[in-house]
């Protein structure tokens, strides 16, 4: 795991959620390309909650989540919701808005 | 007679709808809603989901609100409001105006609302992914009210929320699945589509019951309309069926279901004009009868109404007047020129006076309104003056549908129907179609004759009944209407003045034959006895020429005794022999 510095925006702290719907294997896949995107680009200032719907069904409504997996960006504001299974890390970056690590091209 | 609902909505099956095969074992999920209950024989498919597709602004959120609503209120079912487009308090508010207190529902748990939004502009997509998040939502509302009834309110909108079709074409289909495993009867809305029923084609998901719903404008009057596009396994009715929108809501009108089985009675009902009575087989209309009373401007139809009114409302019973050419005061100061007072019954509420501008709604409004108010009021008269400017506010097959409609719902209720029309010319031809509806047929006309207009009434038919085949003339004055027999004399019809100079001609001219009569009868007798003293004379005069014959005769054998008597004595004085011995004989004998 890196552990360097990012090139920017380095003050922000990342507060994500991350929706699923219990331990299918699109919802599984979504953790782990989520824990190792973070890893590889925001470590150290992000925070991630994983919401298995199944077990707070009344979450969804609050973040109006109607696909599965949703990721939220809560914090840096403004809100934003990637979907799908983060299999696309340059995609899931441009959702979070993150400025991709020097060296992960 | 009249039929007591005991708190119970009992849907009036229409067209045989229900006697069909099918509808007979599939079960069924009532709406509450007018009419489409009867369409649909029973409502939607049970524990299945119905689309309802129609373009922007037909009604499709209407016709799903008010099937949960009906369901939570009438039905004990609870329901989910899933919308895809409005957001929860604008649906709320909007429907609020329609008098469903959607907040008192949500409030009792009795509905529940939620708003799904995708904008996919804030939505990055990466990889695979589902609409579980839409099942969870949706699953634990109905979890949480024991919903039984679903409404996805354009569940299209996801399309332009998310970018991989397939994947939402795959996850539609398993939600429809998810909702019929759950035994959820369902509304899902879709758009109007360009070449298919929706946009998206929704209708290939579901497929057990499709409601088209659609909005025209025709003739600058919109028309909405709903049709039954499909429904699985059972029958239904299958023709574009107007529908309106008013303060309660969708009122669909199965105009082309009639039936022909509306209970008859054989009670009779008064005219309130005894020589029109007369002519309807002496006793007058049938009760639960529809009569149209046609005929040209000016000829007293308003008048016959009233009186069927008044006579109405004489026994006790209520009346109904719709009325679309003058207002309720206008009618009543009107006909009291004929010696109708309707206020007395408007005041004890036996009459009610319903006076609206033709031209104030459209004609589907008219006679959803019309059949509101016959349904509330529960009269057993109900009078509609004149149905003619209806006529002009729809097209002549709506105005046709809608008429049939209202004479077909009055029948079933067993009112009795007056329909008065403006006829332009002889009444026969171009006359409404719905007259082959009207069970008595009362024609009005003017007969025109030296310089003057006068009125003429004849029954041109009146099933059920001997009713007479005269035209009689119509007389309106402040006594009130009267029937006169018209003059038919010298083989042709007179009325009005020339009636009564044609009389007076008559009166005299019989007077005359009268007074010759009589001066014959005494030339007769005056001859008679110059006749009787002629032969009294006659008789003298024969009997004096007898006296006359018998005195000659009498004179002649006196003479023939003296000839005699002069020969005897010439004889004698000659001393004839034979003479002598005879005549001495003789004479010496005595």
């Amino acid at each position: 795991m890196r552990r360097r510095p990012p090139a920017r925006a380095s003050a922000d702290r990342y507060t994500l959620r991350l929706y699923v719907a219990g331990q299918t294997p699109r919802s599984v896949a979504a953790i782990a390309n989520l824990r190792r995107i973070c890893d590889e680009h925001l470590s150290g200032r992000y925070s991630v909650e994983v919401v298995d719907l199944l077990r707070e069904p009344a979450r969804a409504r609050g973040d109006e989540v109607v696909v599965i997996p949703t990721l939220v960006r809560r914090l840096p504001p403004p809100v934003k919701r990637i979907i799908g299974d983060l299999s696309n890390a340059e995609r899931v970056l441009v959702g979070l808005d993150v400025q991709p690590a020097a060296e992960t091209a | 007679m009249k039929l007591v609902l005991a708190g119970v909505i009992v849907p009036r099956a229409r067209n045989g709808i229900t006697k069909t095969n099918g509808a007979a074992r599939l079960p069924k999920t009532p709406t509450g809603i007018s009419g489409l209950d009867d369409i649909t024989g029973g409502g939607l498919p049970r524990g299945r989901p119905t689309l309802v597709c129609g373009a922007a602004g037909c009604g499709k959120t209407l016709l799903a609100m008010e099937f949960l609503v009906h369901g939570a209120q009438r039905y004990g079912e609870p329901g989910v409001f899933v919308s895809f487009e409005e957001r929860v308090e604008e649906l709320i508010a909007n429907v609020g105006s329609l008098g469903f207190d959607l907040r008192r529902l949500q409030a009792t748990r009795k509905l529940a609302f939620d708003h799904v939004r995708i904008e996919r502009n804030e939505i990055e997509e990466t990889g695979e992914y589902d609409l579980e998040g839409l099942f969870v939502r949706l699953g634990h509302a109905i979890d949480a009210i024991g919903a039984r009834r679903v409404v996805l309110d354009t569940v299209e909108s996801l399309f332009a929320g998310l970018a991989n079709e397939a994947i939402l074409r795959a996850e539609l289909r398993r939600l429809f699945a998810w909702l019929k495993e759950r035994r959820i009867t369902a509304i899902v809305t879709g758009e109007r589509g360009e070449r298919q029923l929706t946009r998206h084609g929704l209708e290939e998901y579901v497929s057990d019951c499709v409601i088209l719903l659609d909005h025209r404008v025709e003739d600058r009057l919109a028309t909405r309309r709903l049709r039954v596009v499909k429904y699985r396994g059972s029958a239904h009715g299958t023709d574009e069926y107007p529908f309106l929108i008013d303060t309660n809501g969708i009122v669909v009108l199965p105009v082309s279901s009639l039936r022909l089985e509306h209970r008859v009675s054989a009670r009779r009902v008064s005219s309130g004009v005894a020589g029109l009575d007369a002519m309807l087989g002496g006793r007058g209309y049938y009760e639960g009868s529809s009569i149209l009373v046609s005929g040209e401007a000016g000829t007293g139809k308003t008048s016959l109404a009233a009186y069927f009114a008044d006579a109405t409302c004489r026994r006790g019973e209520r009346c109904l007047f719709f009325s679309f050419e003058e207002s309720p005061a206008q009618l009543i100061r009107n006909m009291r020129s004929v010696a109708i007072d309707l206020e007395p019954w408007t005041k004890r509420g036996l009459l009610r006076i319903r006076a609206t501008r033709p031209t104030s709604h459209g004609l589907e409004m008219h006679l959803a309104t019309m059949e509101h108010e016959v349904a509330t009021f529960r009269p057993t008269a109900v009078v509609v003056d004149p149905i003619s400017p209806l006529v002009t506010r729809g097209s002549i097959g709506d105005v046709d549908h809608m008429l049939l409609h209202l004479v077909d719902d009055l029948k079933s209720r067993g009112a009795t129907a007056f329909f008065t029309s403006l006829a332009r010319e002889e009444g026969r031809a171009g006359e409404l179609a719905v007259s082959s509806l009207m069970d008595s047929w009362i024609f009005l006309r003017n007969l025109e004759h030296d310089g003057e207009r006068n009125r003429g009434l004849y029954v041109l038919k009146s099933r059920g009944m001997a009713h007479s085949n005269q035209i009689r003339e119509f007389v309106l004055h402040d006594g009130g209407i009267e029937l006169r027999d018209v003059y038919t004399g010298g083989g042709t019809v007179l009325t009005g003045s020339a009636r009564l100079v044609r009389e007076a001609r008559d009166r005299a001219a019989a007077e005359e034959r009268r007074l010759e009569v009589e001066r014959k009868r005494r030339q007769s007798e005056r001859r008679r006895a110059a006749l009787a003293a002629r032969i009294v004379a006659l008789q003298a005069e024969l009997a004096a020429e007898d006296d006359d014959l018998r005195a000659a005769a009498g004179g002649e054998r006196s003479r023939d005794r003296e000839r005699a008597r002069d020969r005897r004595d010439l004889l004698l004085s000659r001393h004839a022999d034979g003479v002598n011995g005879g005549a001495r004989g003789r004479r010496m004998a005595p």
